[in-house]
């Protein structure tokens, strides 16, 4: 018998606890796969989020912390500080990262962090059932925007990597989307890009995922993901916003 | 031992908490504590360690539970706005067994108060503070000296019962200069010894199969059977700690005294002075110091209670908040009276041995 695919060694046995159809598990594939490849998994450590992926610390097999709701980049900070021969990386839905947890992300990428954040936007609140996120898109039925998210009341969508482009110090800024195969191929190569990053020390580097959240949606797995590419990618651009690399 | 020398309270506290072998710092300025985060801004790089000023109170204290789930001393102080801040923090660490040193450098509340010392922290300090079942020891310095010494026993508590700590002091403590001596720097060895002592738990460096760790640092039990468990287990830690770890001072306690005075902190310096003239004038007043406000010394708050002890009266700069700690130590033995000033003001000696002269 020949093995060809694994789970990853930074991945422990566990199964998800993830709805089907859920994003999250592919994102969390993605990063332990690339902590594998470039043979990171010694000198790492992660943070998990409040949200859905609230049990990343138990899926993840290295050494983690689980952060209050939002406050995933001060941890991160703290751990990088008191061990910076080792690599950190926080793992953030939408409702953590931009709005409870809006200060700590934008002061960790300001002071250019050594840190990796992924960052999953699923345009809602998952983990409490379903309640509007700062990323909801105008219009958008949550159960706390029953009507549809009125922007003249409630403001726009944050477009967070357009936010953290408008700072100098980070390093390395990109959105991708999840949503089919290639798009997860290509979402391989930016996870990896910016981990190489990481372990190479040239500052604060952030990758968004464009995901989905089809139980809070009231889609399926398929549906949730063409509702994501009518709507998610017109307004959550999938691109390249900052790589230090290729500048230098 | 080396000289003495004339500092701040804020100073002294952080040059002890260095030589204590804290390399981390995060914190955000608030009066009356900022000589302590500009100490620690000049100091720290000095001494390899390091030093961020946060964006908030709250980004502070989850640095701090980050550094601290990496296994390393590491502190952080504010003053009591920003204390009510780092409350989740404070409960997080507690619930996942961090260590860690929290200094509070009190001024007058409720709200944004003013910036004169006052003590109306003792509830949120003695109580948790922050959601949930917890406690963290809270250790209440008189003095310049006594302050900069708490620094080095907040650490080996907070390292021997993994839990974070409490320094509670008052503007007062903080902005005054006494002579201090300083307890000698860590050497090398002995911060390799501190920095290896939690590497069977925290997150660090990692092997290969069969030695990989996965180490999780969490308040997280979302199994009510499990969490129950946990609870249980930080109750016999708090329970543990309350058998070890409380410390006062009897200041003239004596079989004979009239009145048992109780205050902590700037409080009981003021009540000293006052005891001191009274018992020169032939007075026989005695004085209990509670030095850990948490654990709460009752027995020998009950114990001072002598047999001709006509009255017990509690001083403090707040509306009355440890005075039911005193209640519930003497258990209506004898009467509990109170006296408190609030809005960042003192009581002189004079009014002092007034409400105490009054009882006589
Ligand atoms: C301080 C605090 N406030 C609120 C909550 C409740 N809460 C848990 S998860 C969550 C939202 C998570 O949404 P998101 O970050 O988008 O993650 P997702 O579940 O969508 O992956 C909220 C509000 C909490 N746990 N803590
Ligand atoms: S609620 Fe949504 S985000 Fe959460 S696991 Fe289910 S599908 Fe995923
Ligand atoms: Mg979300």
């Amino acid at each position: 018998m020949q093995i060809i695919a694994t789970r990853p060694k930074t991945l422990t046995d566990l199964n998800f606890t993830y709805c089907p159809g859920c994003l999250h598990g592919v994102a969390h594939r993605l990063i332990a796969e690339a902590i594998d490849e470039l043979g990171m998994r010694n000198q790492m450590m992660g943070v998990a989020p409040v949200g859905c992926s609230v049990f990343a610390y138990k899926f993840f097999n290295i050494d983690m912390q689980e952060a209050a709701h939002g406050r995933a980049p001060a941890l991160a900070t703290g751990m990088k500080r008191a061990r910076p021969d080792m690599h950190v990386f926080t793992y953030q839905g939408d409702g953590d990262l931009a709005a409870i947890g809006t200060a700590e992300i934008v002061h960790a990428a300001n002071r250019g962090e050594h840190i990796t954040v992924f960052f999953v936007n699923n345009a809602i609140y998952g983990m409490t059932g379903g309640q509007m996120a700062p990323t909801t898109l105008p219009n958008m039925k949550t159960t706390t925007s029953p009507y549809g998210r009125d922007v003249d009341d409630i403001g726009y969508p944050i477009r967070v990597c357009e936010l953290l482009d408008s700072l100098v110090a980070p390093y390395f800024i990109e959105r991708v989307s999840l949503l089919s195969p290639a798009e997860i191929m290509k979402a391989k190569k930016t996870v990896l890009k910016a981990l190489q990053y990481n372990k190479e020390e040239r500052g604060f580097t952030f990758v968004e995922f464009v995901s989905t959240c089809p139980t809070n949606w009231g889609l399926d797995a398929l549906e949730s993901r063409n509702w994501a590419r009518e709507n998610m990618l017109p307004f959550f651009n999938v691109k390249n916003y900052r790589d230090k690399g290729k500048e230098a | 031992m080396s000289e003495k020398v004339l500092m701040k309270g804020n100073e002294a506290v952080a040059e002890a908490a260095i030589r204590a072998g804290c390399r981390l710092y995060f914190a955000y300025p608030i009066t009356p504590q900022s000589e302590l985060i500009e100490y620690m801004a000049r100091m720290m790089p000095k001494v390899k360690g390091t030093f961020v000023q946060a964006e908030s109170e709250i980004a502070a204290i989850n640095m701090v539970y980050g550094a601290s789930g990496c296994g390393k001393r590491v502190m952080t102080s504010s003053s009591s706005p920003g204390i009510a801040l780092k409350q989740e923090g404070i409960s997080y660490m507690a619930g996942a067994n961090l260590p860690g040193v929290i200094v509070n450098v009190q001024r007058g509340g409720p709200g944004l108060g003013d910036i004169q010392p006052a003590q109306g922290d003792y509830f949120q300090a003695t109580r948790g503070g922050g959601n949930g079942d917890y406690y963290t020891p809270v250790l209440a310095p008189s003095t310049v000296q006594e302050f900069a010494d708490m620094a080095s026993l907040a650490f080996d508590l907070a390292d021997k019962y993994r839990n974070p700590v409490l320094i509670l002091a008052d503007g007062l403590l903080g902005q005054m200069m006494e002579p201090v001596e300083f307890q000698p720097y860590k050497t090398e060895e002995e911060l390799k010894v501190l920095d290896n002592q939690h590497l069977d738990w925290c997150c660090c460096p990692n092997e290969d199969e069969p030695n990989h760790h996965h180490h999780e640092i969490n308040s997280l039990e979302i199994d009510p059977v499990v969490l129950e468990q946990h609870v249980l287990k930080l109750g016999r830690k708090y329970e543990e700690i309350t058998r070890n770890e409380q410390r006062w001072e009897d200041y003239d306690v004596n079989a004979d005294n009239e009145i048992l005075v109780v205050a902590f902190g700037t409080a009981s310096r003021i009540c000293k002075s006052a005891v001191d003239d009274l018992n020169a004038a032939g007075h026989n007043i005695g004085l209990v110091r509670p030095i850990t406000l948490w654990p709460y010394p009752y027995d020998a708050v009950a114990k001072a209670v002598g047999p001709k002890v006509k009255k017990v009266i509690v001083f403090e700069l707040n509306l009355g908040q440890m005075v039911q700690d005193v209640k519930l130590a003497v258990n209506g033995k004898v009467p509990v009276e109170f006296m408190g000033k609030v809005g960042g003001i003192l009581f002189t000696p004079e009014e002092v041995l007034t409400k105490i002269r009054e009882n006589l």
